[in-house]
């Protein structure tokens, strides 16, 4: 970890000393290009570029000279490989992009440009973004910090590497199904994604093009904050971005106008009072690890000792989501992959007989396994006779997935919280036992983004790995919509009064 | 209902993927599996229950936006250029790809 990041943990604490010329953007920047170096065992980097990351920090040091306030100013950060950068490659994590480059830059990497961040580089994802463990990069696995030989978690899982490994304050992430709480939580770091149409989807590849959404991960609520409120906000070039949420504008300062206001109204002994915890059976049920459970329960207890009041509560549609993820996602993306044939952009093959032939020849030799079996199996759901019986039968089971939070909300509870995934960091290569196995973990995750929802994972505990080592467990806040402000200020106030967030690789036990 | 070898050499051609002859029954294996994944969809009555699109459309009105239809002045021939530097075979501003019409 680099001595910066560890003396200037937070995205404030750097700020500050940047304000207070302890050091240059340049003198950081160096260093953590360094760093990436150093820990390029960790396999997160995909693409460093040096001299556009440096020329970044000239103009944040011109821009500091000159008094400017932004509190990202300065802030060095990894973006996911999955949303397009002019100057870095961006690959998806495919083998049909890998050489891409493109010609502009995502709407989230550029308010993180306009705010004043410094990219340090594009960091790994599964192909497409589809996979929970990262395992599915054409670059090859990549390493958690906490432990070499196991997952960092997926589909984001260069994004909470490189936080987790100490080197960038923030990245970027998306989310179609748990890919920025699933590895944030894996690798004991933070990680939110907004209401859906809150961030643009503008330049950020598209997997499952209704369940996709933007998110940012860190090591605590408080940079989330900071770092969500500068990518939020309509979008033109986004056609399912939301302009305004039940009468509320979407545009930046809204996350944190509302996060300080709900810090700024709690009380000192007790800040959570009045605040009511739903725990839904269903996320405690049969394949919960039992040390992840009882982290995940340590955790809603000193909610409780803040004052919040824990309420027991159902989802009962649960268990349907992965089933109806698992037709609506691979129906998606088999209609967004289908833009990849061998013309335009991407991978072509070098023997064809026809237009036909080069388009299937190149898509096969370029899409990885998982990318063409979810390819297959959405094509399948959306072909003649089948449309109807697994499309919108999936989309109706969405609705009820809908509906069982709204119902919860309404009559029961202001934010719900569970584990985030069932274990700790599986070992590399140890999950792909057959065709689903992977998908089962997702369990707690799907239902969020079927029904468009905020969540975010915060570090709550460890529990033992596959060779008992200590591995970081996550703890998931699900709020209703437009609610990201009140989420991360729950997150916040538990951790003041906690360290888990604080806790290192390397560190002491 | 399983799907047979000859579904998925269907079903891979209406994907646009080249399958090599071997690979048919390890994917007809993976598929049934996922196939026996999302059948359980069936068992939920969802009767009179709307689809849901966007997700946000269950509580907010979510109406389809369009642009204006106006032509972007980008047919200078570098602007061209910068936008189809990814492509794989390109001349004179267009695609290059295998004859279509004999």
């Amino acid at each position: 970890m680099s001595k910066f990041l560890r003396e200037f943990p937070t995205i404030r604490a750097f700020r500050d000393a940047l304000s207070q010329r302890k050091f240059s953007v340049q003198e950081a920047t160096s260093a953590l290009l360094q760093e990436a170096q150093a820990q390029s065992a960790l396999n997160a980097f995909v693409d460093i570029n040096a001299e556009l990351s440096l020329a970044q920090a000239t103009q944040a040091d011109a821009n500091l000279a000159q008094g400017h306030e932004g509190v990202l100013l300065g802030t060095p950060i990894a973006h996911k490989d999955i949303f397009v950068t002019e100057g870095w490659r961006t690959t998806a994590g495919s083998k049909m992009l890998a050489d891409y480059v493109s010609p502009f830059n995502a709407t989230v990497v550029n308010a993180l440009n306009d705010a004043g961040t410094i990219s340090l580089g594009k960091v790994s994802c599964d192909e497409f973004a589809m996979g929970s463990g990262n395992e599915h990069a054409h670059t090859g696995p990549v390493r958690n910090p906490w432990d070499h030989e196991v997952v960092p978690g997926g589909s984001s899982g260069g994004s909470a590497a490189v936080i987790a490994g100490g080197l960038a304050l923030g990245a970027t992430g998306t989310d179609t199904g748990g890919s920025v709480r699933q590895p944030a939580a894996l690798c004991g770091v933070c990680g939110i994604k907004p209401t859906y149409g809150v961030a643009s989807r503008f330049g950020m590849i598209a997997y499952a093009s209704s369940l996709d959404q933007a998110g940012v991960l860190a090591t605590n609520a408080d940079d989330l904050a900071l770092l969500l409120d500068a990518i939020s906000g309509f979008d033109a070039h986004d056609a399912t971005s939301i302009e305004t949420c039940q009468g509320v504008v979407n545009a930046p300062g809204r996350i944190l106008t509302d996060y300080n206001k709900y810090l700024a109204n709690a009380s000192a002994g007790k800040p959570l009072a009045g605040l009511r915890i739903g725990v839904p059976k269903e996320y405690f049920g049969e394949g919960l690890n039992s040390d992840v459970g009882a982290a995940v329960e340590a955790a809603i207890a000193q909610f409780e000792a803040l004052g919040a009041t824990r309420v027991d509560i159902s989802l009962p549609n649960t268990a349907y989501a992965i089933p109806a993820y698992y037709v609506i996602a691979p129906a998606e993306a088999s209609s967004n992959l289908a833009r990849f044939d061998g013309v335009r952009y991407g991978h072509r093959t070098k023997q064809y007989t026809d237009l036909q032939d080069l388009t299937a020849r190149s898509r096969s030799e370029a899409f990885g396994d998982e990318v063409r079996k979810r390819i297959m199996i959405g094509t399948y759901v959306l072909s003649h006779g089948y449309y109807d019986a697994y499309y919108l039968q999936a989309q109706r089971v969405r609705r009820l997935i809908a509906d069982g939070f709204q119902a919860a909300f309404a009559h029961q509870c202001d934010v719900i919280m569970g584990p985030v995934n069932p274990t700790v960091a599986p070992a590399i290569g140890s999950v792909a036992q057959n065709a689903t196995a992977e998908w089962l973990g997702d369990i707690y995750t799907l239902s969020v983004n079927l029904a468009g929802l905020p969540a975010m994972s915060i570090p709550c505990g460890f529990a033992p790995g596959h060779r008992a080592q200590p591995l970081p467990v996550g703890l998931q806040l699900i709020g209703n919509y437009f609610d990201e402000g009140r989420l991360l200020a729950i997150a916040q106030t538990y951790q003041q009064v906690t360290d888990w967030h604080q806790r290192r690789p390397g560190d002491a036990a | 209902m399983a799907l047979t070898e000859s579904d998925v050499t269907r079903i891979a051609r209406l994907a646009r993927l080249h399958l090599k002859e071997t690979e048919v029954p390890a994917l007809q294996s993976e598929l049934n599996q996922v196939m026996g994944l999302i059948a359980q969809l069936q068992s939920i009555d969802t009767q009179g229950i709307e689809p849901l699109a966007h997700p946000l459309s269950a509580i907010n009105e979510v109406g389809l936006r369009l642009r204006d239809d106006v032509a972007l002045p980008t047919n200078d021939e570098t602007t061209r250029d910068y936008f189809m530097q990814n492509a794989p075979a390109r001349e004179a501003g267009v695609f290059l790809v295998p004859r279509v019409i004999e």
